[in-house]
């Protein structure tokens, strides 16, 4: 059992939490994951870890799906049933002067320990922070601290471009030369992103989260294809370059359960049956 | 001479309705009659080929006594598991494999009585009388799988303080995850492992070795004496095919874990769902294979075949697992080998198999399957691979100076491995094989590990 220490809820459907999980603490590097299993009968769910001290970590979460809303029901000194990680390779920190990150949504969170690993070394980073809405950008005041320009791009224009963080990109990559950037939201972001860097000569890491079961190689289920290679996203990954992989396929491997996904969050309605 | 008493089995058309076990066990009578069966032979055959030496003429002989107490005593000695694998082990090519019975009629149903004994050890929760002498050292088991069952409960007897660290959230690995309940209820498994409990030894669970806590920690922070690593062989092998990353295409550790480890089966009452299609194909001729086709059945596919690039009489599963699978309709397609998967859509929709001939016999002593370069090819929902497993790279990759073969698997002399104080067994250590063997090797690594122990 882990205990949650502090919760933050970041806005409607994203909170933070932190998890008192000293093992996966102590062997945490930026980029690892932990799964996180809710209640005893619960889904195994896998989610970055978005900081770690010596004995807590910090997941952010986007209350999509059933576990996630079960998730987010905890409050603080409720326990988790089961937190498993650290999980994956941790990122690749390039030893780059410039680096220009893009995140969407939720995925701001997964970002935030590489931009914090590229801001030690001494990496100067511009940052495109994209949502449907003002309030839906989250963790600003975080990256504040670590970043040199932040760009905002809002789905209703409510704070900076109105458009997606793409329309940003193409702006932003017209002023300024990098020598590496990171993306991470949803698929589709994260596959125009890399197009756009591709067509600029710019090498794109990505990080993915597929639906995993085990997170240490054994189902298979997380797997990708890149450049004809069969990877596994949780022992070979979860970051990956962009430039080789088959996003249409990882998103329509994302898709495979959305009416299984549906029928339980029709069970939440109908709660305590 | 008596005829060899079958198993009572659950009606083939009312199983593929349920998970609940196929093999139903003998009652207190048919144990009595089978037992009378055995020749006490004096150069007993049946325990050399047990790969953990149980005394089975003892233990028959403690059945007709009406000993059942002591019977389970004499089996436990040397198997800490006798309700598992009196279901699991492939007693036909082992114990039964060699009874002198055999040769002329039916050999002793030893399987069927080891599973009577040990269920009866666990209904009455008998506690062999013994005092463990605790000293002051420790040892750490990685993987609560049979391998790591066995070497804990030995090094726990000898008096060492015994952890076992396990990944997943629960204990017993492929005993929980792999084996259907149609074939190894989680009950039974749960049962054993409670009362590996009750002789002093620790379980921690969601901790992976070589992530959470690595091999170096383990001996430096945590000061573990020794180290046995059971891990197992948990890596899928692919048919490396077009089409392998399709939608409806399943690993059979996938396939399984959702059923067994996270109970499937019963979505939407449990949140993880599994996908099943009208016609499902399973290719792979192994105990793994059968599995997943017969929970693919279970789950409600209307046709489920397998695919396999030789004969019947090749097949490597148990002889009782492909009866079973025939009983519950699952259709044989021999001497096929997948080349392709075609979808539409990244959604699977065929398979195109090669026809395979045979040919001369290879290393394996089975005759080759040789290509025909002609080609069938079949509509289906979904496709299963089942054609084996690789041991898992996770603890090799944060331990450089542990030794692996090219396959990954640890190499070992008399199960130490390249890192003095840590040893190794099981199918880490000889890729897939099984729950006997493994458990086999976890006992005796565990006399190395004293003698290691008591060197130091």
């Amino acid at each position: 059992m882990y205990k949650i220490i502090a919760k933050e809820i970041l806005n409607k459907d994203v909170d933070l939490m932190v998890v008192e999980a000293p093992l996966v603490a102590k062997n945490t590097k930026p980029g690892n994951f932990v799964i996180v299993r809710v209640d005893e009968n619960g889904e195994r769910i896998p989610l970055t870890v978005v900081t770690n001290d010596e004995s807590t970590i910090t997941i952010i979460y986007q209350k999509i799906g059933y576990s996630t809303k079960k998730l987010g029901e905890l409050k603080v000194n409720d326990f988790i049933e089961d937190v498993v990680g650290p999980l994956g390779m941790p990122s690749v920190i390039h030893n780059v002067k410039n680096v220009l990150a893009i995140a969407g949504g939720v995925g701001a969170a997964p970002l935030y320990p590489q931009l914090v690993a590229y801001h030690k070394q001494g990496s100067k980073i511009d940052l495109i922070l994209g949502a449907r809405n003002e309030e839906y950008l989250i963790l600003r005041d975080w990256f504040e601290q670590i970043c040199d320009n932040i760009y905002y791009a809002t789905d209703d224009g409510s704070l900076g471009v109105k458009g997606y963080v793409t329309d940003c990109l193409k702006d932003v990559l017209k002023q300024k030369k990098y020598d590496q950037a990171i993306a991470i939201g949803p698929l589709i972001m994260m596959k125009n992103v890399v197009n756009i860097n591709k067509a600029n000569n710019l090498k794109t890491e990505v990080s993915l989260n597929p639906i995993m079961i085990d997170g240490t190689g054994m189902c298979g289920n997380c797997r990708l294809t890149i450049n004809n290679q069969v990877k596994f996203a949780c022992v070979d990954g979860p970051d990956f370059p962009g430039e080789g992989i088959d996003f249409d396929e990882l998103i329509s491997r994302q898709s495979y359960y959305n009416d299984e996904e549906h029928v339980c969050n029709l069970k939440i309605g109908e709660k305590n049956d | 001479m008596t005829e060899r008493i079958k198993m009572p089995l659950q009606d083939p058309i009312k199983r593929n309705l349920n998970f609940d076990e196929v093999a139903l066990g003998f009652d207190i009578e048919q144990i009595k009659i089978e037992a009378s069966r055995c020749l006490d032979c004096k150069n007993p055959r049946c325990v050399k080929a047990c790969p953990v030496n149980i005394n089975i003429p003892e233990f028959i002989k403690f059945i007709l006594e009406e000993k059942l107490d002591d019977a389970y005593f004499s089996i436990y000695k040397d198997n800490i598991l006798p309700a598992i694998c009196g279901r699991v082990c492939p007693q036909e090519t082992q114990c039964e494999g060699a009874c002198v019975l055999g040769i002329k009629s039916k050999s002793v149903a030893i399987g069927a009585l080891e599973r009577f004994i040990g269920d009866y050890g666990l209904d009455n929760n008998l506690q062999i009388n013994e005092t463990i002498r605790n000293n002051s050292k420790k040892v750490a088991i990685v993987g609560s799988g049979p391998a790591g069952l066995a070497c804990a409960a030995t090094t726990r007897r000898l008096g060492y303080q015994v952890d076992i660290y396990e990944a997943l959230h629960e204990f017993g690995g492929v005993l929980k995850y792999g084996i259907p309940d149609f074939r190894l209820p989680k009950t039974i498994v749960d049962k054993e492992i409670s009362r590996l409990k009750s002789i002093g030894i620790n379980f921690l669970k969601n901790i992976i070795v070589g992530k959470t806590i690595t091999l170096d920690q383990l001996t430096q922070e945590y000061g573990y004496n020794a180290i046995f690593i059971g891990s197992g062989a948990g890596l899928p092998n692919s048919l490396g095919i077009k089409g392998e990353n399709l939608n409806g295409v399943y690993f059979a550790n996938e396939f399984l874990t959702r059923v067994n480890l996270m109970k499937a089966n019963l979505f939407p009452k449990t949140p993880t769902p599994i996908k099943i299609g009208k016609t499902v194909a399973v290719v792979g001729g192994g105990n793994v294979a059968m599995d997943a086709a017969r929970t693919a059945k279970r789950l409600g596919a209307e046709e489920v075949f397998i695919v396999y690039r030789r004969n019947m009489e090749s097949l490597p599963a148990r002889l009782e697992e492909i009866h079973h699978a025939i009983e519950e309709g699952i259709d044989f397609r021999l001497l096929l080998n997948p080349v392709e998967l075609i979808g539409e859509n990244y959604l699977l929709k065929k398979v195109k198999c090669e026809v395979m001939e045979l040919g001369e016999k290879d290393s394996s002593g089975r005759q080759r399957p040789i290509p025909t370069n002609t080609f069938k090819t079949f509509d289906i929902d979904n496709f299963i691979i089942a054609i084996g497993q690789s041991p898992n790279p996770i603890i090799k990759k944060s331990t450089p100076n542990l030794e692996v073969d090219k396959w990954g698997r640890i190499i070992v002399k008399e199960y130490q491995t390249s890192i003095p104080s840590v040893f190794a067994g099981g199918d880490i250590v000889t890729g897939a094989a099984t729950v006997i063997l493994a458990m086999g090797a976890g006992k005796e690594a565990a006399i190395k590990i004293d003698e290691y122990i008591k060197s130091t």
